[in-house]
């Protein structure tokens, strides 16, 4: 059933087909007539944010909370860049987007129009795919090729921009065809890898999984598979960043998460293992620290949907590749046909030595009567909220390190942050997202007041479609990871790492019609949070917190997953002229 | 460790072609890419080994397949066999790209170039220059009382060589296509 209709309703009707239902944007000339079409009819809620990039950013909360792509309309030229940030946030971490970018007519490309900007040029890096539709008979296949190649393999943004004459022409809208696109990555591993992976699995004494978010992004029935391994093995099992959820934090085999500032039970299994599983992550340098001492004595065994993945980093014995949750039950399959063996007593040895290694309680902190410890804020937020229908964004930072640290995950997509581009401002426009996707839960974004006031503005947004979205900003009044970095770093220079002149964050609640609460006193945490969880409606809540608290534990840059910090008093001259070149 | 019986770094059973070993040795590979004739496809290449930090010596396009739109791109490149896998599995996982080969290794391989020559001189030089042309089978497309035009095609160190050999003789101008290559055999 083929229909003639004007490019701007086809991009209508093309996400509607996609199953669309929610998109972010914002408006400008190069995309009036699709904003036309978007005001003629209700299938698809449309959010108006204040900034493009809080658009981008909303997109990715609301695809990593439900699973499904998140979709973006803006204007050419400054609509398009400042997507770019969150566009970048997207690839990195693995996001599926379509972002679709208004761009001055075809017979005006190349001749510096107003708000004309390369679009597909500067975007080419920071996209999985994107597209310049030049003929209206072309956007109908090319969106559904966006949504395709978004969705498929591993996930990533695509963007597609479309000139406002094929908005305005005539041409043949194309339903969605199935078998259309050559691109079809693989998503089954190779049966004999597998099965070596299995043979390892069964006689080794030390295994650990290290899994990431590619465990997340594989869908629910990944999670599920990767539970029933873990709870039939008995293996311990550690996550990255982004794989937080996907097996319990209340799952006995739980280390907690691994890395720069992961957990020392976490880190001291990878680097003792002699087996290492890793699903779905990419060995990411916050993750392996020193490379030559990273887990020294073990076999790696790589999965992951992207080629380029395996042998990046580090070199994989047994490389698998292929879609998270098909690969794992293809190993349940093979292990379970062998007869489900598992070398018992290592293991039992293994887990004893994990439980050594949990008593010496890393995540420790010296709690304060008169002052709000950072730490302490996320442990009551954990304890009065896990009960709710709960999901977290965060910001980028040290609350983000600890937010990962003390709150606990039970299921996968109830976590969003930046992960791999580390992108300070993500975590408000993101809360917005997944409020829009799941009015009815309670969303809460733990931020910095640094980061929290890089996307300020979207505030107007929160309270417009008042979606109660929870704003918990740990205040230190100092960027507190460079803060950090400059007392081990740097001398103690604290070069312009303080936040000077902020605002009464209870009185910018106020004035843009939400409510404002602000916290100092350890006492009054509780009662403050728990008036944040009633109100019904956006809040930013300013929690004053201590200023100079660090985030241990640390493996400093430069260094092995043994050497890490633990604490202040672990810090003096650790880290030498070769680690501070790094990031 | 004893427990277990995988060889370190053992890729055995990769369709990847995985080494076992990477080495710190730098290799040149020809690598032909079939990809998508569609608008900023070279550009995705290009801002590919750009972006990566990955060399490229030598690089030819044209559309192969009309009514396919396919064309292929001929990129001669170096690096460790680390970078060099890397490349590949970069290559193949860009949306426009149909297949990578790496002809080097799937090889044996043809490999060829044209180049076309501005020679300039007289008297004996230019005498000579002519005789050594006919050794390289090189043709003249232009000529005029003090100069001549070769057109030269060949592998890459045969053009190199001939190249050496005109320096002296007057060479003014170079134009090289790069590398053109196919598998032999069928």
């Amino acid at each position: 059933m083929t229909r003639e209709m004007t490019g701007a309703k086809m991009v209508v009707e093309a996400l509607k087909e996609q199953g669309v239902d929610t998109i972010f944007g914002y408006p400008g000339g190069a995309v009036l007539p699709i904003y036309d079409e978007v005001f003629q009819q209700n299938d698809i809620r449309h959010i108006l944010v204040r900034h493009e990039q809080g658009a981008v950013h909303a997109a990715e909360g609301y695809a990593r909370s439900t699973g499904k792509p998140g979709v973006v309309l803006v204007t050419s030229g400054p609509g398009a860049t400042n997507a770019v940030t969150g566009l970048t946030d997207a690839l990195l971490d693995s996001i599926p987007l379509v972002v679709l970018t208004g761009q001055v007519p075809t017979f005006m490309i190349g001749s510096d129009a107003f708000q004309e900007a390369d679009t597909v040029g500067i975007t080419r890096p920071c996209t999985k795919h994107n597209w310049l539709v030049k003929d209206t008979d072309q956007l109908a296949a090319t969106l559904h090729e966006g949504f395709h190649v978004a969705t498929s393999g591993r996930p990533g943004p695509v963007l597609i921009d479309i000139p406002k004459d094929v908005q305005f022409a005539t041409g043949t809208y194309e339903p969605a065809k199935p078998t259309a696109s050559h691109y079809q990555p693989a998503v089954k591993g190779d049966m004999e890898e597998i099965t070596e992976l299995v043979a390892a699995l069964e006689v080794a004494e030390r295994p650990v999984f290290y899994t990431g978010g590619g465990v997340i992004n594989s869908g629910p029935a990944a999670s599920q598979l990767l539970r029933e391994l873990v709870e039939a093995t008995g293996i311990p099992i550690t996550s990255t960043l982004m794989g937080l959820g996907a097996y319990p934090a209340s799952g006995k085999n739980w280390l907690g998460m691994l890395g720069m500032h992961g957990l020392y039970e976490a880190n001291l299994a990878m680097h003792d293992c002699d087996l290492m599983i890793n699903i779905g992550a990419r060995f990411d340098d916050r993750i392996t620290g020193r490379l030559d001492a990273f887990s020294p004595n073990s076999i790696k065994a790589h999965i992951d949907i992207d080629p380029s993945s395996i042998n990046k980093v580090i070199k994989a014995d047994i490389p698998i590749v292929g879609d998270v949750a098909h690969v794992l039950e293809d190993i349940l399959k093979v292990w379970k046909a062998r007869g489900r063996k598992v070398n018992r007593e290592a293991i039992a040895k293994w887990q004893e030595q994990v439980s050594e290694w949990r008593k010496v309680n890393c995540l420790a902190f010296a709690a304060d009567e008169k002052t709000i410890k950072p730490q302490y804020a996320l442990q009551r937020l954990e304890e009065l909220t896990k009960k709710h229908d709960r999901y977290i964004t965060t910001e980028v930072g040290q609350h983000q390190m600890w937010a990962a640290q003390y709150l606990n995950f039970e299921d996968p997509n109830r976590w969003m942050t930046s992960g791999g581009l580390g992108t300070m401002g993500y975590g408000f426009p993101a809360s917005i997202g997944v409020q829009m996707a799941h009015p009815d839960a309670l969303v809460i974004n733990v931020a910095g007041e640094a980061s929290w006031l890089m996307n300020m503005q979207e505030m107007g947004t929160a309270v417009q479609y008042r979606l109660p979205v929870k704003q918990f900003i740990l205040n230190n009044e100092r960027l507190g990871m460079v803060r950090q970095w400059q007392e081990l770093l740097h001398g103690e220079r604290y070069s312009h790492s303080w936040s000077e002149a902020l605002p009464d964050f209870v009185k910018l609640a106020e004035a843009f019609g939400a409510k404002g609460i602000i916290c100092k006193d350890p006492k009054d945490l509780d009662d403050a949070i728990i008036e944040m969880i009633e109100y019904e409606g956006p809040v930013i809540f300013d929690c004053l917190v201590e200023k100079h608290e660090n985030c241990f534990p640390m493996i400093p840059s430069g260094k092995a997953h043994n050497e890490m910090l633990m604490g202040e008093a672990d810090t003096q001259g650790v880290i030498q002229s070769t680690g501070a070149v790094l990031v | 460790m004893s427990a277990l019986h995988i060889k370190k770094g053992s890729t055995k059973h990769s369709a990847y072609n995985l080494r076992p070993n990477f080495s710190d040795v730098q290799e040149q590979h020809t690598l032909a890419v079939v990809v998508e004739n569609e608008p900023g496809v070279l550009a995705r290449v290009i801002g590919l080994f750009s972006g990566r930090g990955y060399n490229i010596e030598s690089l030819t396009v044209a559309e192969v397949d009309h009514t396919g739109h396919l064309s292929r791109i001929t990129v001669v490149t170096t690096g460790t066999p680390q970078v060099i896998e890397q490349i590949k599995a970069q290559l193949g996982r860009i949306v426009s790209v149909h297949e990578v080969h790496d002809l080097t290794v799937e090889g044996p391989s043809v490999e060829r170039e044209l180049a076309i020559f501005k020679v300039v001189g007289d008297g004996e030089k230019r005498v000579e220059a002519l005789r050594l042309a006919d050794i390289f089978r090189a043709n003249v497309v232009d000529s005029t009382l003090n100069s001549f035009i070769f057109e030269i095609t060949g592998a890459p160190d045969k053009i190199d060589a001939f190249a050496d050999l005109m320096r002296p003789l007057g060479l003014a101008e170079v134009a090289r296509t790069g590398v053109a290559a196919l598998l032999r055999g069928a």
